[in-house]
Order: structure tokens, then C-alpha cells, then sequence
């Protein structure tokens, strides 16, 4: 484990200077920080490079950290050819939530980033069909986003005194 | 008659008030219309979660809602009288749910079970739809997180009340339009 990441980290910083930020296993599985501006390049040569053949992308999803200012994808990738797995993760400001869309990597991103999108704002430059997944249409928030209350604002019969809201 | 019928107490409409005489029972058409209606519901079961367990359960051997005449459940709303909600309704669900009561045909009526469907429920999120009263006019409420099938075998007692003792005229009624247009139905 240690030694695939080892390698990782090898790699990326020979063939992407300056992209890696980090480099650790988390929980037992290799992860790796990386810039988001080029995060779309990384991600391209982590499959296509024979080396590693990621070709499976097994998760894609957002997130937001802690101190609320920054979101952040993340990519689970998988090449079960060597049962090796990878997580990727990239952070970006949250007033400027753009990253470029995996699609053309992995058709499997297509869902995967409208339902990113649906729950963190988060805007995927050059995805074909970039909409409300599960969300209703209508809906004007980003409700995974830490700033939206998780309850629905237009209940009546609960209020806050009694409900702690 | 056989005896066995003769024997059995039951009773599977009360006779209306009337006159009556040899050869002759005359009554209000409403009255009659009523009772027929209210022992010949189709319901459509429109069961999304748990709430639609206790309608299984509702509808099976030992609750039995035959009895009252509505073991023909109706999967198709046009010729559906008795819309019964059950379960959480998301908001995504709710135009589904809401063009489904459009296409009934009057007379209608809508049973909301549960907790969910009467006001959300639990699920006080973004998501869920805050009770379905907020798209479609609801006739009956049973409380519950699920209700016990007796308990929806009262909400259904109750619709059956309705259907008894509406006017023939109530649904062209005024008052009937405007809370249809509330709900902007038309």
C-alpha cells in the first residue's frame, strides 16, 4: 500500500510538476491531493497511462471543508486488472465552484457530476448535459452546501422554540 | 332465501328513510346515488413506503377492506373514486402525484395515511413534500407512523360517510370550484 503510494506520488511529481499536494493513506487507501486547475490532465494520464490503467472510475462526489470556504471533488478510481484503487481529491473556492468535467474520460462521470452539481453548485466545464439530477428543477439552493438549512423552510407547524430548529 | 342468510345478522346497507308501502319505496335519488357510491369505492393505491405495507395488510385476509365493497382496487386513476396517498411523497413526486388526481373522474375523493403524506412527517427536509394537502385537496386524514390497518379501516369508514351524505349537486357547487382553483385546478 505504502509503496503504491509511493509510486503514485513518484510519478505525478516527475510527470506533473508542482500538481501534487499530498500524498497519504487515509483509513488504509492511497490518497492523493492535487490542484484543480490541472486535475482534468492528472486524472486523463492516470487511466490512459498503461503504467497505472485506472480505468474504472467506481465514485465521483463533492464535498465541502470545514472552515466552509472551499468545496471539493473527490474520484475513487479503480484498474482491476491489478486490483489496485485510488482516491483523488481536489479542492477549489467555493465562489468560484468550476472544475473540468471527467466525461470524456469516463462516460460514467455523466451522472455522477450532474448529481455533484445538483447537491454542491459545483460547475463542470464541458459536461454535455449539466442539469438537476434528483432535485426538483425548481429547487434554487445547493442543499448538501453547509450555508442551506437542511429543513424545508416552508413548514408551519414546527416552530423554533419547541423544535430547536 | 337460504337460511344461513336469514340467520346472519349482517347488514350490508342500511336502508335509507323513505316512504314505503306494498310495492314502493320512494327516497331522495341522493340518497340512493350515495349509497351506492359509498359501498362501491374503487380505490387507487398510490403507496410509496411503509404506510403502503399497512395498506398490504389493510387489503389482505385478515383486515379484509372487501368487506366494504372496494376489493376491486383501481390502477388506473380515470375510473379510480378514492385517491389513497400512502407513504412519503417527495417533491419530485408531487406533479406525478397531482396529474394522477387530475386525470380522476368526479367524484372524487383523496385519503391521505400517515404522518408523510399528511404533513411530511418526519422528513422535515428539503426534499419532501411538507403533506400532500399543498397540491391536492385532501378529504380525510389518518393519523399514524404507520397507522394501524384499523386505522385506515376508519379513514376509509369515513370517505364512505362523505360519499353517503354528499349532495348530488355539491361538486358543481361554487364553493366546490373555488377550492379547486385554490389548488389551481380546474
Amino acid at each position: 500500500m505504502t509503496e503504491l503510494l509511493a509510486n503514485i506520488e513518484k510519478y505525478i511529481n516527475e510527470h506533473f510538476h508542482g500538481e501534487l499536494i499530498r500524498a497519504e493513506t487515509l483509513y488504509d487507501f492511497p490518497v492523493i491531493t492535487i490542484q484543480h486547475t490541472h486535475a482534468h490532465k492528472v486524472l486523463k494520464t492516470l487511466k490512459e497511462d498503461p503504467e497505472w490503467n485506472f480505468h474504472f472510475l467506481t465514485d465521483l462526489t463533492g464535498m465541502q471543508t470545514e472552515d466552509e470556504k472551499h468545496l471539493g471533488v473527490i474520484y475513487h478510481l479503480h484498474n482491476m486488472q491489478k486490483n489496485i484503487r485510488l482516491r483523488v481529491k481536489t479542492f477549489f473556492d467555493i465562489n468560484k465552484p468550476e472544475i473540468e468535467t471527467v466525461t470524456d474520460i469516463w462516460p460514467a462521470a455523466n451522472w455522477m457530476e450532474r448529481e455533484t452539481y445538483d447537491f454542491f453548485g459545483i460547475r463542470f466545464i464541458g459536461h454535455p448535459n449539466l442539469k438537476r439530477i434528483l432535485n426538483v428543477d425548481e429547487m434554487d439552493i445547493y442543499p448538501l452546501r453547509k450555508e442551506y438549512p437542511l429543513e424545508d423552510q416552508t413548514r408551519e407547524d414546527k416552530d423554533d422554540k419547541m423544535f430547536g430548529r | 332465501m337460504s337460511d344461513v342468510l336469514k340467520r346472519s345478522k349482517l347488514e350490508v346497507a342500511r336502508k335509507p328513510d323513505g316512504l314505503e308501502g306494498p310495492g314502493f319505496f320512494a327516497t331522495q335519488i341522493d340518497t340512493v346515488i350515495g349509497l351506492a357510491r359509498a359501498n362501491s369505492l374503487w380505490p387507487l393505491p398510490f403507496a410509496t413506503s411503509c404506510c403502503g405495507i399497512e395498506f398490504m395488510a389493510t387489503m389482505g385476509s385478515h383486515y379484509d377492506l372487501a368487506r366494504f365493497g372496494m376489493e376491486r382496487l383501481s390502477f388506473s386513476p380515470r375510473q379510480a373514486d378514492l385517491l389513497m396517498v400512502m407513504g412519503t411523497i417527495a417533491k419530485k413526486m408531487g406533479p406525478t402525484l397531482r396529474q394522477v388526481y387530475e386525470q380522476m373522474a368526479e367524484p372524487r375523493w383523496v385519503l391521505s395515511v400517515g404522518a408523510c403524506a399528511s404533513s411530511g412527517g418526519i422528513f422535515d427536509t428539503y426534499s419532501v413534500l411538507q403533506g400532500i394537502d399543498r397540491i391536492i385537496p385532501v378529504d380525510v386524514y389518518v393519523p399514524g407512523c404507520p397507522p394501524r390497518p384499523e386505522q385506515i379501516i376508519d379513514g376509509i369508514l369515513k370517505i364512505q360517510e362523505l360519499a353517503k351524505n354528499e349532495t348530488g349537486r355539491r361538486r358543481y357547487s361554487p364553493e366546490y370550484k373555488k377550492l379547486l382553483n385554490s389548488y389551481g385546478i380546474e
